[in-house]
C-alpha cells in the first residue's frame, strides 16, 4: 500500500513477525494511520456501510445454508422450516432477505457519490472498474438468491432472465437456445437449475469479498477522492483514518442499521412480493412478473425496446456504461460542485433512473398520461409506461454517450480551490492549531 | 458555532438521502391487469409495531378453521405443537414446558388420525396424531382434493395471509364478499362470483366492455354464515366475528413469530438508538478541533 509506514514494532514478537509477515504493519498503515482527506462528507460513509452489509450477508447466508435444502421439491418448505422451527430462523432469514435490499440501496448511494464527485477519474480508473465488477457480481448473486426460496416469483424470475439469452438465436441460430439449455442444466428451469444457482449463490459472495480486497487496495494507492476533487497536497489536508473516520463511519453505519432493523423487525415483507409465498408452479404463470426493486430500472430498459435482442443488449449496455464512464467523461474537473451545468444533468440522470425503476414495476401498457379513450373498449389511451421508459432510457444513454463527453469540452467550470484546506477554513483563514488532529484523545 | 451547524446540515442531508432512498423502495407493489375490489377497511389487534395477537380470538379462529376450512383446505406447514408455543392460540404460561408436552397440544392432536406405516407389517395405517405431527390434511393428495372439489384444488392455507396482497384484510373481505353476480355475467358451473377475487371476466361478460364488473370467479362457495361456529367464550357467532377470527388465525399461521419479532425489534431499535447517540457524541468530540 502507498505512503510511508509509521509502524514501529514495540514488542519482541511484533519485531519477529514484522520481518516474516508484516501483517500488523499493513493493518496499522491501512486502517489506523491511513491519511484520509479531512473534508469527506456523509456520502463517503457508504463504503464502510457496504463492508458491513457484505459481512452481514455472508454470516447470515452461511447459517441459512445449514438449514436450506436446494431441491425443487423441498426448497419452499425448507425456507418455511427456517421461518418456523429453526431458533431465530425468522430473524436470520429476514436479515438476509432485507439485507440484499439494503446492500443495493447502499451500493446505489456509493455509485452515485462516485459519479457526482468524479471519483472514477485519473488516477482512480482501476478502483472504479473493480467497483463495477463488484456491482455486477452483486447483481448475479442477488438474482440467484431470489430464486432459492422457489416461490412463484423466484421461478418465473429465473425463467425470464435465463430466457434472455435465447435472444442470441437471432445472431447465430441455435446459439441462444444452447446457452439457455446450458444455464438450466436441462430443457427447463428445474431442479438442476436450482442446485447450480444455490452453488453459485454460495460462491459469488466470496468472490465479491476478494474483489473488495482489490478495491480497497486500489483505493489506498491514490488515496480517497474528496468533495472538492482536489488531490491531497500536504499533511494539513488529511487526518488519520482512526479515530476520525472510524467514528464518523461508525455513526453512519449505526444510522443505516436503524433503517435496516426497521425493515427486518417491522416491515420484513415490504420489499417482497405476495406471489413468492406461493410455491413455484411451472403450469401457472403469475399475472405480473416483476424483479426485485433494485433491478427495476434495467428491467424497464429491457422492456422499452420492442426487439428482444436489442432489449437485452440495451439492458447489459446500461451496465456497460458504468464501466466506460472514466473514458466518457472528458472534463478535467472532478467534483460537480465546480461543474454548474453537469450537476443539473446529473440530477436529471438520477431522476431518470428512479423514473425507470418506477416504470419497471408497472405494466408496459399502463397509461401514464391519458389523452383519449379507445373507441371499442373505452380504455384510456395516451402516453404509456413503455413510452415513458423509452424516453427515460434515451436520456440514460445520452447522459453517458453524449452529455458527459460534450460537457467536458464546452462547460464553463467554476474556479477550483487550491487545496482541500482552503474551502473548509473559516473566513479569515485561521488554520487548525498545529497538531490538533494528531492525537485528539489526549487533549481536553 | 460554525461547524456545529455544518454538521447539522450534513446530518440532515444524510437523513434526506435515506428518506429518498426509502421512498425509492416503495413503488414496488405490482398491479396486475385484473380489477378486483380493494380489501375492506378492517382492523386487527396485531397491526403496527406494538400490535399483538388477541389469544382469545386466535382460539376462536382455530375453531373456525378446524370446523369449517379444514374440511377442504390443508395446512401442511403447521404442527399441533405450534398451537401451544409461545404466542400461539393455546399457549399457557402455567405449562412452561416444550410446546410438544403441552396438555392442550396433546388434547387437540389426539382428536385426529394421521396416515403412517406400521413398522412391523409395513401396512399403511391410521394412528392417533401427536403434537409433533403437522395438521392432518383433508385429502390424501392433490388429485383426491381436485376430484372432490370439481377439479379445483383448495390451496394450502399455511401462508395464505402472506401469499395475497392485502393479507388478512383480503381474507376477511373474500369470505364476506360473496354477492349476487351482476346481470350480464355468466357464471360457469361450479363457480361463484366474488368481487374481491382476482380474475379477468371479460369473456363471461355480455354488457358494455367499459363496465366489466370487479372481481372474479372462485370455486369455493360462501362458507361463513351466521351461527356456523359456536364460540366457547360466548362471542356472538356473527359472520363478521367468524371471518375476523379466522383471518386473525391465518395471520398467525403465516407468521407464527410475529409478536416475538416485534418485541425483539423494539429492543433492537432502542439499543441501536442509544448506541447511535453515543457514537454521534464521540464523533463531535473527536472532530471538535478539525475544520472540515
Amino acid at each position: 500500500m502507498s505512503g510511508h509506514s509509521t509502524y514501529e514494532p514495540k514488542t519482541g514478537f511484533e519485531r519477529w513477525l514484522d520481518v516474516r509477515l508484516p501483517i500488523i504493519r499493513m493493518a496499522k498503515d491501512t486502517a489506523i494511520d491511513f491519511p484520509t482527506p479531512k473534508n469527506l462528507n456523509y456520502w463517503w460513509t457508504f463504503g464502510g456501510i457496504l463492508a458491513v452489509c457484505l459481512v452481514i450477508q455472508i454470516v447470515t447466508g452461511v447459517v441459512l445454508a445449514m438449514h436450506y435444502v436446494a431441491n425443487s421439491a423441498m426448497a419452499f418448505n425448507s425456507v418455511e422450516h427456517i421461518m418456523r422451527d429453526v431458533n431465530h430462523g425468522w430473524m436470520i432469514r429476514y436479515i438476509h432477505a432485507n439485507g440484499a435490499s439494503m446492500f443495493f440501496l447502499a451500493v446505489y448511494m456509493h455509485i452515485l457519490r462516485g459519479m457526482y464527485y468524479g471519483s472514477y477519474k485519473a488516477p482512480r480508473e482501476v478502483l472504479w472498474l473493480l467497483g463495477c465488477v463488484i456491482y455486477l457480481l452483486m447483481m448475479a448473486t442477488g438474482f440467484m438468491g431470489y430464486v432459492l426460496p422457489w416461490g412463484q416469483m423466484s421461478y418465473y424470475g429465473a425463467v425470464v432472465i435465463t430466457n434472455l439469452f435465447s435472444a442470441f438465436d437471432k445472431v447465430i441460430p441455435g446459439v441462444g437456445t444452447a446457452i439457455t439449455t446450458w444455464l438450466w442444466g436441462g430443457f427447463a428451469v428445474d431442479n438442476a437449475t436450482l442446485n447450480r444457482f444455490f452453488s453459485l449463490h454460495f460462491l459469488l459472495p466470496f468472490m465479491i469479498a476478494g474483489v473488495v480486497g482489490l478495491h480497497i487496495w486500489a483505493l489506498h494507492v491514490p488515496g480517497n477522492n474528496n468533495p472538492v476533487g482536489v488531490e491531497v497536497k500536504s499533511k494539513e489536508d488529511t487526518v488519520p483514518f482512526h479515530p476520525y473516520y472510524t467514528v464518523k463511519d461508525g455513526f453512519a453505519i449505526l444510522v443505516f442499521l436503524l433503517l435496516f432493523s426497521w425493515f427486518v423487525f417491522f416491515a420484513p415483507e415490504a420489499m417482497g412480493h405476495a406471489d413468492n409465498q406461493v410455491p413455484a408452479n411451472p403450469l401457472a404463470t403469475p399475472t405480473h412478473i416483476v424483479p426485485e426493486w433494485y433491478f427495476l430500472p434495467f428491467y424497464a430498459i429491457l422492456r422499452a425496446v420492442p426487439d428482444k435482442l436489442f432489449g437485452v443488449l440495451g439492458m447489459f449496455g446500461a451496465i456497460a456504461m458504468l464501466f466506460a464512464l472514466p473514458w466518457l467523461d472528458t472534463s478535467k474537473v472532478k467534483s460537480m460542485r465546480y461543474r454548474p451545468t453537469a450537476r443539473w444533468f446529473f440530477f436529471l440522470f438520477v431522476a431518470a433512473t428512479i423514473g425507470l425503476g418506477w416504470c419497471g414495476g408497472k405494466l408496459p401498457d399502463d397509461v401514464v398520461l391519458p389523452v383519449g379513450r379507445d373507441a371499442v373498449t373505452g380504455e384510456a389511451t395516451g402516453f404509456t409506461v413503455v413510452m415513458l421508459s423509452q424516453t427515460l432510457a434515451i436520456y440514460y444513454f445520452a447522459y453517458f454517450l453524449v452529455i458527459l463527453p460534450a460537457l467536458g469540452l464546452f462547460e464553463k467550470t467554476l474556479p477550483v480551490p487550491e487545496n482541500i484546506s482552503t474551502p473548509v477554513l473559516p473566513k479569515g483563514g485561521a488554520a487548525m492549531p498545529s497538531g490538533a488532529a494528531a492525537s485528539p484523545e489526549k487533549k481536553g | 458555532m460554525q461547524f456545529g451547524q455544518s454538521i447539522q446540515t450534513k446530518l440532515s442531508g444524510l437523513i434526506a438521502a435515506i428518506a429518498v432512498g426509502s421512498l425509492a423502495l416503495l413503488p414496488v407493489a405490482a398491479h396486475a391487469k385484473t380489477n378486483e375490489k380493494e380489501p375492506m377497511e378492517v382492523h386487527f389487534s396485531f397491526e403496527g409495531p406494538f400490535g399483538r395477537f388477541d389469544q382469545a380470538e386466535l382460539q376462536r379462529g382455530y375453531k373456525v378453521y378446524a370446523e369449517v376450512c379444514s374440511a377442504c383446505h390443508s395446512m401442511n406447514l403447521v404442527s399441533y405443537r405450534d398451537l401451544a408455543a409461545p404466542g400461539g392460540p393455546f399457549y399457557d404460561p402455567k405449562h412452561p414446558v416444550a410446546p410438544a408436552q403441552s396438555p392442550y397440544a396433546k388434547a387437540i392432536a389426539e382428536q385426529y388420525k394421521v396416515p403412517d406405516i406400521d413398522p412391523d407389517t409395513g401396512d399403511t395405517i391410521q394412528r392417533t396424531a401427536t403434537p409433533a405431527d403437522h395438521f392432518k390434511a383433508p385429502f390424501a393428495n392433490d388429485a383426491a382434493a381436485r376430484a372432490a372439489n370439481g377439479g379445483a384444488l383448495p390451496p394450502d392455507l399455511s401462508v395464505m395471509a402472506r401469499a395475497r396482497e392485502g393479507g388478512p384484510a383480503y381474507i376477511y373481505s373474500l369470505l364476506l364478499g360473496y354477492e349476487e353476480p351482476p346481470k350480464g355475467l355468466t357464471v360457469p358451473a361450479g363457480k361463484y362470483y366474488n368481487p374481491y377475487m382476482a380474475g379477468d371476466m371479460g369473456s363471461y361478460w355480455t354488457g358494455a366492455k367499459t363496465q366489466i364488473p370487479e372481481g372474479g370467479f372462485i370455486a369455493m362457495g360462501k362458507q361463513i354464515t351466521a351461527s356456523r361456529v359456536q364460540f366457547d367464550d360466548k362471542t356472538p357467532s356473527t359472520v363478521e366475528n367468524e371471518a375476523h377470527a379466522v383471518a386473525t388465525f391465518l395471520a398467525w399461521t403465516a407468521d407464527e413469530h410475529q409478536v416475538e419479532r416485534k418485541q425483539t425489534g423494539l429492543a433492537v431499535m432502542l439499543y441501536l438508538f442509544v448506541f447511535t447517540l453515543i457514537t454521534y457524541l464521540s464523533y463531535r468530540r473527536i472532530w471538535r478541533n478539525v475544520a472540515h
